[in-house]
């Protein structure tokens, strides 16, 4: 399973996913969202959301000094809360800037694909897709 | 137990340039947020007799206890002496200003004093810089002056940038605050205040989790709401067309307000109309944070370069139903490049569209009956469609280079009791009109309503229904149909709700909803913490010198066919009487 931006020009800028994502804990508010959805420059321009790839060798992994972010055979990573000590390399080593960051603890938000993001999108911006290896390719 | 609601108002004093954070839980607890607390601090803060523009005169901004755990309660209230009216402005924006207020942390801003310099405040979390702003100060547009502030400021996604432009800098009475680009503190003049007080903008950010103890019947109440949300018809219309859907209901209900609202019929009406608009102009839609409706509507406006063949500029110009009749119909534009043309020009000079459109059409019909003459325009041959001279008028409306200008900027009503023409200057307690002259509900509504917007009562639908079914009520029970309502609307506005939504926040669901965010209150309880905030709203405007005796009525409304029928001025003052009396009571206790 994997996240996948299917149309960003359908995004309204609603931040619903935003919410949705951090609501996993059963909190409401923003601390715990690991998509993040950005103006392109302005409202006017549109948005840009930024979802993690689940990369196949994934940059936030190699940076971590404690091997708190563990590969999944999948693709992407698993954050291990307790060895993480906050140090925020996997944060800068990530281009996409798509580990986010909870302030409240000082930890890093990975995204787990879970899809919690994509059902409450209201507009077909995020999709939850199995088997997406061979459309990677093509695109 | 735990509460979800809010329980910290951050002051900002601009003089000093210091602020301190003050834990207030009982005036959420007591008040909720948004309006009822906003009118709590306003009183603590706003003397009798206080001038507008004096340092000490505060801005208020408050936000919900559902703003962050619920879709759709995304306004943020800001309260403020109106420079327009000389009594309480409330103004309600959108955009992501509720939510980057309430993950800073906080329930309410209240902002004073005055800054030597022109400075931008910038609200992070728990830490306010005051930065320097005196480089981006009579910027002559807007959206350049936001997009400085947002390269040179964290929080990209999350954060809310509430600017003002030259229409609140020079203290245009109507002067407007824009937030995201597309939203306002429109009304009453909150950007004049922000302006009298050296303050380009606010900045705020931040990022929180709020705690909530019934998880579980937290999220069956989220996607209650969030389904009705996105199922909703009248949600759907509002993300299809937009507010512009209005433009063919209104006209056919005769109720188009033309030329001054010497007509209620549009010959062009259709050429602006949303379904046209969005047909040739849409170009983007967008929702305000935690909304998934997405009602704020985007033209792709292109205009060619003169002199330059296949080169053109592509402008993004938000519009609305509000926008096409004051700065369309209401000034005779039937073009619509012309028509978004001028809307953007009044977005970036930063002031009230429905004000600016409304003083523009007084000026133009007294233009034409002479009692004001080119010398008074410097020259601009206002007149019925003509945007390029409205463009013009509007640089010299916020410039002000001569004495009718000054006059023009301190709105329709100020500039009629000094060159004449009151009989058409269409405002309402020193309010210019908001577009929807059905009748003598929407008009008791205008004069009666705490907040002067047509959303906060019920005069229009009332209107609506008494054309549908052929039923005209008196006075009496317009006006205690009127009061019922804005008591409920208080509600909502207090939980910072759009008034868009006011079908999916029914009664239960506002009780479920306070529930989840720590509350136990009763029907009973919420009806009457809504009369309670509407009595301290009239409270507050009494203390301010608002008397129902000696509100203005323009004879324009009285003379322009009416699609409910005629009434006259009787009817009118019988209304006024009558909500003297109950008003009086409810005071009275």
């Amino acid at each position: 399973m994997k996240l996948k931006v299917i149309d960003a020009q359908r995004c309204v800028g609603c931040q619903l996913c935003m919410f949705a994502c951090s609501r996993r804990s059963g909190v409401a508010g923003l601390s715990n969202s690991c998509i993040g959805v950005r103006s392109a420059g302005g409202m006017s321009k549109g948005f840009t959301v930024i979802v993690c790839r689940s990369c196949k060798n994934p940059p936030c992994a190699r940076a971590c000094p404690v091997d708190a972010l563990e590969m999944r055979p999948e693709g992407g990573v698993r954050l291990k809360a307790e060895k993480c000590i906050g140090c925020g390399a996997c944060r800068n080593a990530c281009i996409l800037k798509a580990v986010f960051w909870n302030h409240e603890t000082q930890k890093p938000l990975i995204c787990v694909q879970c899809g919690i993001c994509a059902k409450y999108c209201p507009h077909g911006v995020l999709e939850l897709r199995k088997g997406l290896e061979k459309e990677e390719v093509r695109s | 137990m735990t509460h979800a609601y809010p329980t910290k108002v951050l002051y900002i004093d601009m003089t000093k340039k210091s602020y301190k954070t003050v834990e207030r839980p009982e005036l959420f607890a007591q008040y909720l947020g948004g309006t009822g607390a906003a009118i709590k601090l306003l009183d603590e803060h706003c003397p009798a007799g206080i001038d507008p523009y004096a340092p000490d005169a505060p801005i208020i901004f408050s936000v919900g206890p559902l703003t962050g755990l619920f879709p759709l309660a995304s306004k943020t209230v800001a309260m403020f002496k109106s420079p327009l009216t000389g009594n309480l402005g409330e103004s309600h924006a959108g955009g992501r200003a509720a939510q980057a207020i309430r993950m800073a942390g906080y329930g309410a801003v209240v902002v004073t004093g005055a800054s030597d310099l022109p400075v931008y405040v910038a609200i992070h979390g728990s830490t306010v810089h005051f930065r320097d702003a005196t480089s981006i100060w009579g910027m002559k547009s807007l959206f350049t002056a936001g997009s400085i502030i947002r390269a040179g400021e964290p929080g990209a996604g999350v954060r809310s940038i509430i600017r003002i432009g030259r229409g609140g800098e020079n203290k245009v009475a109507f002067g407007s605050a824009t937030t995201e680009t597309y939203r306002h503190f429109g009304r009453l003049g909150m950007g004049a205040v922000m302006g009298s007080k050296n303050i380009k903008a606010f900045v705020i950010s931040g990022e929180r989790s709020i705690p909530v103890e019934d998880k579980k019947k937290y999220r069956d109440l989220y996607d209650q709401i969030f389904k009705a949300a996105v199922g909703s018809p009248v949600m759907k219309k509002y993300h299809d067309l937009g507010t512009a859907g209005n433009v063919r209901t209104m006209q056919g209900l005769k109720a188009m307000p033309t030329r001054n609202l010497q007509s209620g019929s549009f010959e062009h009406a259709e050429a602006i109309s949303g379904e046209s608009l969005a047909e040739k102009y849409l170009g983007r839609r967008l929702a305000c944070a935690h909304c998934p409706v997405g009602c704020i509507h985007i033209a792709a406006v292109r205009e060619p370069y003169e002199n330059e063949s296949y080169f053109y500029k592509t402008t993004m110009v938000g519009y609305d139903w509000e926008l096409i009749y004051a700065l369309g119909s209401m000034l005779g534009i039937g073009d619509p490049d012309g028509m978004l043309l001028l809307i953007d020009e009044v977005e970036k000079v930063g002031v009230d569209s429905m004000s600016a459109g409304v003083c523009l059409a007084w000026a133009t019909e007294a233009l034409e009956k002479g009692i004001i003459g080119e010398k008074e325009t410097l020259g601009l041959k206002l007149a019925w469609g003509d945007w390029k001279t409205y463009i013009k008028a509007t640089e010299h409306l916020v410039n002000q280079p001569n004495d009718f200008y000054k006059a023009l900027a301190k709105g329709s009503v100020h500039a009629a009791s000094i060159y004449g023409g009151a009989d058409f200057a269409l405002a309402f307690g020193g309010n210019e009109m908001p577009g929807y002259p059905t009748g003598p509900a929407s008009y008791l509504g205008f004069l009666l309503g705490t907040r002067h917007s047509h959303l906060d009562n019920a005069g229009y639908s009332l209107d609506q229904n008494a054309i549908k079914s052929g039923k005209a009520l008196t006075p009496p029970q317009i006006v205690d149909e009127l009061i019922k309502e804005e008591c409920w609307r208080q509600i909502l506005t207090s939980l910072c709700v759009c008034l868009f939504a006011r079908g999916v926040y029914t009664p239960e669901v506002v009780r479920g909803s306070l529930e989840v965010a720590g509350y136990s209150l009763s029907d009973e309880e919420i009806l009457a913490l809504g009369k309670t905030i509407y009595r301290d709203k009239y409270a507050f405007k009494i203390k301010h010198g608002f008397d129902f005796d000696a509100l203005p009525k323009p004879a324009r409304i009285f003379e322009t066919p009416s699609p409910t029928g005629p009434f006259d001025l009787a009817f009118i003052d019988e209304g006024l009487a009558y909500a003297k009396k109950r008003i009086g009571a409810l005071l009275a206790g």
